[in-house]
């Protein structure tokens, strides 16, 4: 494995961790922009516009794009949240030069009116899509109560009637200000020749123009709050909690992901034994989100809502029970085997590496090995762990519940 | 693409394939047990899921939390499954635990306790599970187009029934695994990080001396065309369709499977330029060939908003329909390139390749290489795709729809 980075001229980045040994290699756009970026009324604009990258260039047509993916043989993607927009493909190494030269020209998109407006009707498709799934909007509902006027509060979807006002004219200038090179890392692992890589980038950006792309962080003012929905077609109770944990540029995240895993990993932790092996829940989990400047740690529950209240009551008591029931050597030691081994399993391919290597540049500018990237899971102190525990039930907490009735 | 697939059976009847892959270091192991929910007696439906969840509630030297903690400290990742007709275990770990990770997934098979107080346990989970597909309408949509196409004993869920489930005991629990885990009809592959004469040892030491009744034959699957609409309060109304394509054991499976990747693989495949990038009708629309036995089905699924069903439903079996008036070489060399490109990925994963053999052996009987699956990829013509369309042309149709409104659908009695 070796590590490569190049700044261009314009400001684009380009990093690389070059297998040569390796199958297939893998590549991607990674643009630092999303919902948090937007103004509330353009609410939905960065996933909108993620759809439009597909739609054709200047150079190419909608059906250029599809059918020039295809015959790579590519295995491609994207996809949009909170913090960060990503375009992906995974090709064999003697495609490199068609794919990123078709990747590139798409981040140059055209964004006409026509195209626009079909794929308008697919974005509130997949809107009615999660609101039929569960948990019903419960998890936008939790951030929106969470982060209230903090911009983390914004659905990455928007809403039905934000994306029904949106126009092709203000998502053009927001793709402007958003997509300059030096908002953009262009990532790559696998069979990687990392020098003609820069080359042709290199030529194909020289017209691209920096932009001063800045994101405002501030961290989020917390109220506690309960709120109930009510979703009338739902037979289960989905109840979801959020309260502050550490962000991704926080070391304090792997005590945290530890801790997130003893307690409610979906196999073996405290709350599966408690709840999920007993048949008393579907499912009960906690687990870790980290953004920018802050972070959530989650408590999710999916029962019968007969059972609800009980085991909301089963799962409190049991976060709560930092002093009565200590961490032990042997959860630490299960925790982190399974933490560790899950990575180096998924690291084999170089698609699962792509993320890996492009959030850890991206969020923390730092490369790892995979080696080095578990080592920090295997230096917690058990003390930590459990300091962290004894914290978590005086938390700030925002906890939203959804079932058919109130 | 260099391979080598080794292949052995033990004589209790047990098959034990391998595929070295020594640049991962990884492997991957499936087994696959000759257990499916068709031979569930009828008034038991689920006791296939049940069985297998008691099996790994302890076993062998280990009880039920033990062999989650071993199985968590040796760092392994597993699932497991029922279908029609198998039982499957998987697990996935770094190679160096492959010996104690294969000793605790013996065990769960050939010796679980079947403990008296984990039953009531056992069953509320599986309880809770068939309870939850009624807010996964997509889900439960293909569960009641499978009910719908295969019949009683074909068509079964693996969640079971309410009655089914309810209805279980310890000792259908005991029988059903004293019947039907045996090593006759049963497969093991290994792919990853290996050596195949040090994993076959191991494999005879573990399962040599397991023995059993021999692998039952069973009533030919037959599709059953029609159709049926279950009334939901969503905003999406969910479509299933299906119609008779020829099972992955045919000779002529590969002309029918290039078929489906015209219509469904990719981003310029048919089905997504259509319903999705011309209409805008949907987010998600696709289709999947799917065999169960020798009865091949071609399986698809559109989700849009209730008021766009009907015009959804209708440009979707069109666009299959359309099939006849030929395929463009470009679309064509557009598969063989897709194809091409995830026979070389299949390198990269030790879990996908050892379900793949397990699947081939299970259907075929042997393992297919790369290089004979390119071979015949390679052979499709846009003229031998049109001929086996013209020979098999899509019949025996099967809709089902989950939304608030019933959908016209004039090929139900063709």
């Amino acid at each position: 494995m070796q590590f490569h980075n190049q700044v261009l001229d314009n400001g684009l980045e380009i990093i690389a961790e070059v297998n040569k040994e390796a199958f297939s290699q893998s590549l991607g756009y990674f643009v630092k922009t999303g919902s948090r970026d937007e103004s509330p009324e353009m609410a939905g604009v960065s996933h909108f516009l993620e759809h439009m990258m597909f739609k054709g260039t200047p150079n190419r047509s909608a059906v250029d794009v599809n059918r020039e993916l295809d015959d790579l043989g590519s295995q491609s993607n994207a996809y949009t949240s909170e913090e960060q927009t990503v375009y992906y493909m995974s090709v064999l190494p003697e495609n490199q030069s068609a794919a990123l030269a078709l990747l590139t020209d798409m981040m140059r998109p055209a964004l006409r009116d026509e195209d626009f407006q079909t794929e308008r009707q697919v974005i509130l498709e997949e809107i009615a899509m999660y609101d039929d799934q569960p948990p019903y909007g419960a998890m936008e509902r939790a951030m929106e109560v969470y982060f209230r006027d903090h911009p983390l509060a914004r659905r990455v979807l928007g809403t039905r009637e934000t994306v029904a006002a949106l126009d092709p004219e203000s998502m053009r200038a927001y793709h402007e200000a958003r997509y300059a090179p030096n908002n953009l890392t262009l990532v790559a692992t696998g069979a990687v020749d990392f020098d003609a890589l820069v080359q042709s980038v290199e030529k194909m950006t020289k017209h691209w123009k920096p932009s001063s792309s800045a994101r405002s962080l501030r961290s989020p003012a917390i109220e506690s709050e309960n709120v109930a929905m009510v979703h009338p077609p739902a037979t289960q109770q989905y109840t979801l909690q959020y309260s502050p944990g550490p962000g991704y540029c926080d070391e304090q995240r792997y005590v945290t992901r530890i801790l997130a895993s003893i307690l409610g990993d979906d196999s073996g932790s405290r709350l599966f034994w408690e709840l999920v092996d007993t048949g008393l829940a579907e499912s009960a989990a906690v687990f870790t989100q980290e953004f920018e400047e802050c972070g959530l740690i989650c408590t999710f529950l999916a029962c019968a809502p007969e059972q609800q209240e009980e085991n909301w009551e089963a799962i409190r008591n049991t976060l709560a029970s930092g002093k009565q029931n200590p961490i032990t050597e042997r959860e630490m030691e299960l925790a982190k085997n399974k933490i560790c081994a899950g990575m180096i399993l998924g690291s084999e391919r170089p698609s699962n590496r792509l993320f890996s290597v492009g959030n850890s540049w991206t969020f923390r500018r730092k490369y790892e090995t995979i080696q080095a990237a578990t080592k920090h899971y295997q230096a917690v102190k058990i003390e930590d762990v459990q300091e962290e525990f004894e914290k978590l039930s005086d938390r700030k907490q925002v906890t939203v519940s959804v079932g058919p009735e109130a | 693409m260099q391979q080598k697939v080794f292949e052995h059976r033990l004589p209790n009847g047990m098959v034990v394939l391998g595929e070295p892959m020594p640049w991962l270091e990884s492997v991957a192991f499936s087994i696959l047990l000759p257990a499916g929910t068709h031979h569930e007696p009828s008034n038991r439906l689920g006791l296939a899921g049940m069985t297998l969840e008691m099996c790994q509630r302890g076993s062998g030297p280990w009880s039920s939390r033990d062999v989650v903690e071993q199985l968590d400290f040796l760092g392994v990742e597993r699932s497991s499954s029922v279908t029609t007709f198998h039982t499957s275990l998987s697990m996935a770990a770094m190679a160096s635990v492959l010996e104690p990770t294969l000793e605790i997934a013996a065990t769960i098979i050939r010796e679980p306790h079947f403990p008296e107080d984990e039953l009531e346990e056992a069953r509320q989970s599986a309880l809770l599970e068939l309870a939850s597909i009624e807010d996964d309408p997509a889900q439960k949509c293909f569960k009641e187009l499978k009910r719908l196409r295969f019949g009683e004993v074909y068509g079964r869920s693996s969640l079971g029934s309410q009655e089914g489930l309810e209805e279980t005991t310890l000792d259908d629990c005991k029988k059903f695994h004293a019947s039907h885990y045996h090593p006759d009809g049963a497969i093991i592959s290994l792919a990853g990080n290996f050596q195949w004469d040090s994993f076959l040892k191991l494999v005879e030491r573990l399962f040599g001396d397991w023995t059993g009744k021999p692998k039952q034959a069973h009533a030919k699957v037959v599709s059953i065309p029609g159709s049926s609409h279950l009334k939901h309060d969503s905003q999406q109304t969910h479509i299933a369709i299906a119609y008779d394509a020829v099972s992955y054991n045919h000779p002529e499976y590969y002309q029918s499977r290039g078929l489906v990747g015209i219509l469904s693989d990719g981003m310029s495949s048919r089905l997504f330029s259509e319903v999705r990038e011309k209409r805008g009708l949907v987010y998600s629309v696709s289709a999947s060939s799917h065999s169960l036995d020798d009865c091949g089905s071609v399986l698809c699924y559109a989700g849009t908003t209730a008021p766009r069903a009907q015009e959804t439903l209708d440009v979707t079996v069109q666009t299959i329909l359309e099939l006849e008036k030929g395929i463009e070489p470009d679309e064509l060399k557009r598969l063989k390139s897709r194809v091409r490109t995830s026979l070389v990925m299949e390198q990269e994963s030790s879990s996908s390749r050892s379900s793949q053999m397990a699947y081939d052996w299970a259907y075929l009987g042997r393992v297919p290489t790369r290089k004979e699956l390119l071979s015949t990829i390679d052979a499709l013509t846009c003229e031998s795709l049109i001929e086996h369309y013209s020979k098999f042309r899509p019949k025996s149709w099967s809709l089902v729809t989950i939304g608030p409104e019933p959908l016209e659908f004039a090929n139900a009695v063709s």
